[in-house]
């Protein structure tokens, strides 16, 4: 019934669409720039505008069969050509194929007088030109502003510049026009103004010495689009924009529930681990044994036939391996059967980005089932916690909606025994956090694990000590002493307290039933003693009334014998003769 | 920058193209004043080729022709460019290296 009225609807007719073909910009701008018009890619030096741009077009000729104008304001064909070659876009041979056609319009300032009225039907009709030979859908106009450098009459520019717009939009081609960015503008020479329907902007940001680029879409008339600013990198295949970040929640769930690899730590959830497709954070302070627990997860994930994909960005996989065969996990089968990948690299080595795009790129030519992140904490040196934050949400998301059972650990400080990062920004993106901690005591540390939240099922409230063994990681039991529960030397203390009360409490019972025994051995031999006396009273007492009875019989045999011989009438049997 | 050549005049000296949009009323302009300057200051040694951008669109990318009307100095060297109707005489005057030149007497 829900769906009926849903389809009664009737369904808004959509902003017709031109699909960049570029990775993720698509899935920002729901569908691709406007079609037939007009869009600004803004910019400061260095953002990649006209690699976006070129991008649109090659795409647009590859993917989409849709011919291209590039006409360049700045760098010429040959230089623009050698400059996409590595990108793998073969400028020259779309030319040959009369797919794209490249025009480089050369100005200098120096060349070029004025004298009296004029327009730019110079450029519209060599653009019109170049258009309508390959029949192109696409053009891209590399920094138009260039032509404020080559041209000394401003008034006339902008209105010509308008013209061109308009004109590009009445021959109904989907164009890119790029900018440089200006001073608390979006352009330098206020280009925004004259392109109304789309405007995107790159940015590109040294923080910390390391470069993050991002993107975001100003606006867009007619369309709904994302609104936030948007990682984007450029690499080996080109840009690609990361829109991770599931705007709706919808992912499917699993019922399913996998272990943890540490029997004894999946007994303190009600459903004996968490379930797949969850995300799940195990926190701790430094020698935790936050490692040990994740590559019991690894093992465990692996020992299923599993996949697993683990980014070491502490230990080298060669180091990892030993640690955690000292422990008694062995990963290296794991890795030879290719269940196990283990991605190390330093976190700085990259930006933020950069490692999201090797998660997704990993994610996708791997296909793990679940992935270790190890640790997430170390990725605040890369960004500032609100970079980092919206890293992890979108990884996170990614991986949920991929249903990928995903591990994290973190390492917070051991003063404060939280961490900004894990407090406010991924408790509420996990469903399960773990955390280990020391308990210190008396001249000694001890481990301790504890569940703070799991999602969907009951869990133990209990801390939990726990032992890294030769067979990997083993909690113990709860052991309560007076003061709370008892770790370590204390623990062992308790322990021989409490066998040596075992022992004297042994005792003590042993001595009770002894004494019991005795108490009942006692009456029973009193009991055998009466009953011995009873048989002999109960004996005299038969033999008297035998004798009793044998006297009267005998009495009674006199007496008949007696009558017979006298008078029988004399003496009738009277009932009163007996006793 | 080679300084501009001596203005001892070499038949044809001065070979001028003029890009025109058809007959704009820029266009038209500009035809006429660079027709004047050239039969008052340098007379029989110019060639002037007139390109109607409409008529042959490829022309444009070939002379790297941004605005119309342009008027493009080949020789003498170095090429010279010089947009719009060409109603500023002195500036056309100083660009095609002509000022120094004193005018023919009009006809």
């Amino acid at each position: 019934m829900q769906e009926d009225k849903l389809s009664s609807v009737p369904t808004l007719p959509r902003l017709p669409k031109a699909p960049t073909g570029i990775d993720g910009l698509d899935e920002i701008t729901e569908g691709g720039l406007p079609l037939g018009r007009p869009t600004l890619v803004c910019g400061s030096a260095g953002c990649g505008k006209t690699l976006l741009a070129i991008e649109f077009l090659v795409r647009g000729i590859e993917q989409y069969g849709e011919p291209g104008v590039l006409m360049t304001f700045e760098e010429t064909a040959d230089e623009l050509a050698a400059n996409v070659a590595s990108l793998g876009f073969d400028l020259p041979r779309l030319e040959a194929d009369k797919m794209l056609r490249l025009d480089h319009v050369h100005l200098d300032r120096s060349e070029i007088a004025q004298a009296g009225a004029y327009d730019l039907d110079g450029l519209f009709i060599r653009l019109g030109h170049a258009i309508d030979t390959i029949g192109a859908k696409r053009v891209v106009l590399d920094t138009i502003e260039a032509l404020f450098m080559g041209f000394p009459d401003e008034a006339v520019l902008r209105a010509e510049i308008r013209r061109l717009f308009r004109w590009l939009k009445d021959k109904g081609v989907t164009t890119i026009i790029t900018a440089e960015r200006g001073d608390g503008t979006l352009t330098r020479q206020g280009l925004e103004e004259y392109v109304s329907d789309c405007v995107i902007l790159l940015d590109n940001r040294v923080i910390d010495q390391i470069t993050t680029r991002r993107l975001r879409i100003v606006k867009y008339r007619g369309s709904t689009h994302g609104t936030n600013e948007y990682p984007y990198l450029i690499s080996e295949a080109g840009i690609s924009v990361l829109p991770v970040t599931s705007l709706k929640l919808e992912h499917k769930v699993s019922d399913e529930i996998l272990s943890s690899g540490v029997p004894s730590l999946d007994e303190m959830f009600a459903r004996r681990g968490w379930y797949r497709g969850s995300s799940v954070l195990l926190t701790g302070t430094a020698g935790t044994a936050k490692t040990t627990l994740a590559a019991s997860f690894a093992a465990e994930t692996c020992r299923r036939g599993e996949r697993c994909l683990y980014f070491a960005f502490e230990e080298s996989p060669a180091q990892l391996i030993r640690n955690m065969r000292a422990v008694g996990i062995d990963l290296q089968p794991y890795i030879d059967q290719g269940l196990l990948y283990i991605e190390a690299s330093r976190p700085t080595l990259n930006g933020l980005e950069r490692h999201l795009v090797t998660l997704h790129q990993l994610v996708r030519d791997y296909q793990p089932r679940a992935v270790v992140i190890d640790p997430i904490s170390n990725l605040v040196s890369v960004g500032s916690v609100a970079e980092v934050r919206s890293m992890l949400t979108r990884m996170i998301d990614f991986l949920k909606i991929s249903n990928i059972t995903a591990l994290f650990t973190a390492l917070v400080n051991g003063r404060h025994g939280q961490l900004e990062l894990t407090e406010e920004g991924v408790s509420s993106l996990v469903d399960t956090w773990i955390s280990v901690r020391d308990l210190e005591g008396i001249g000694e540390r001890n481990r301790g694990l504890s569940i703070l939240k799991a999602r969907g099922m009951a869990h133990s409230n209990q801390v939990r000590e726990f032992l890294i063994t030769d067979h990997g990681v083993q909690l113990l039991d709860v052991v309560i002493g007076p003061a709370g529960i008892i770790t370590g030397a204390a623990r062992l203390t308790q322990q021989i307290q409490e066998e040596a009360q075992r022992v004297v409490r042994q005792h003590e019972a042993d001595r009770r039933d002894r004494e019991l025994e005795r108490k009942r051995r006692m009456l029973e031999a009193t009991i055998a003693n009466l009953r011995t006396e009873f048989e002999s009273v109960e004996e005299e007492l038969r033999k008297v009334s035998d004798e009793e009875q044998g006297r009267l019989a005998a009495l009674r045999e006199g007496r008949v014998s007696l009558a017979a011989n006298n008078s029988p009438g004399y003496l009738a049997p009277s009932p009163n003769t007996q006793p | 920058m080679s300084p501009t050549p001596p203005a001892v005049p070499e038949a044809p000296a001065y070979e001028l193209d003029l890009y025109v949009t058809g007959a704009t009323p820029n266009s038209t302009r500009a035809l006429r004043h660079i027709r004047e300057i050239c039969e008052q200051y340098i007379p029989g040694q110019y060639t002037l080729r007139i390109i109607d951008l409409y008529q042959q669109p490829e022309l444009a990318q070939q002379a790297q022709i941004v605005a119309a009307p342009t008027l493009v100095r080949r020789q003498p060297l170095p090429l010279r460019r010089l947009v719009g109707d060409l109603s500023n005489r002195e500036v056309v005057l100083a660009v095609l290296g002509l000022d120094d030149l004193p005018p023919y007497p009009l006809p």
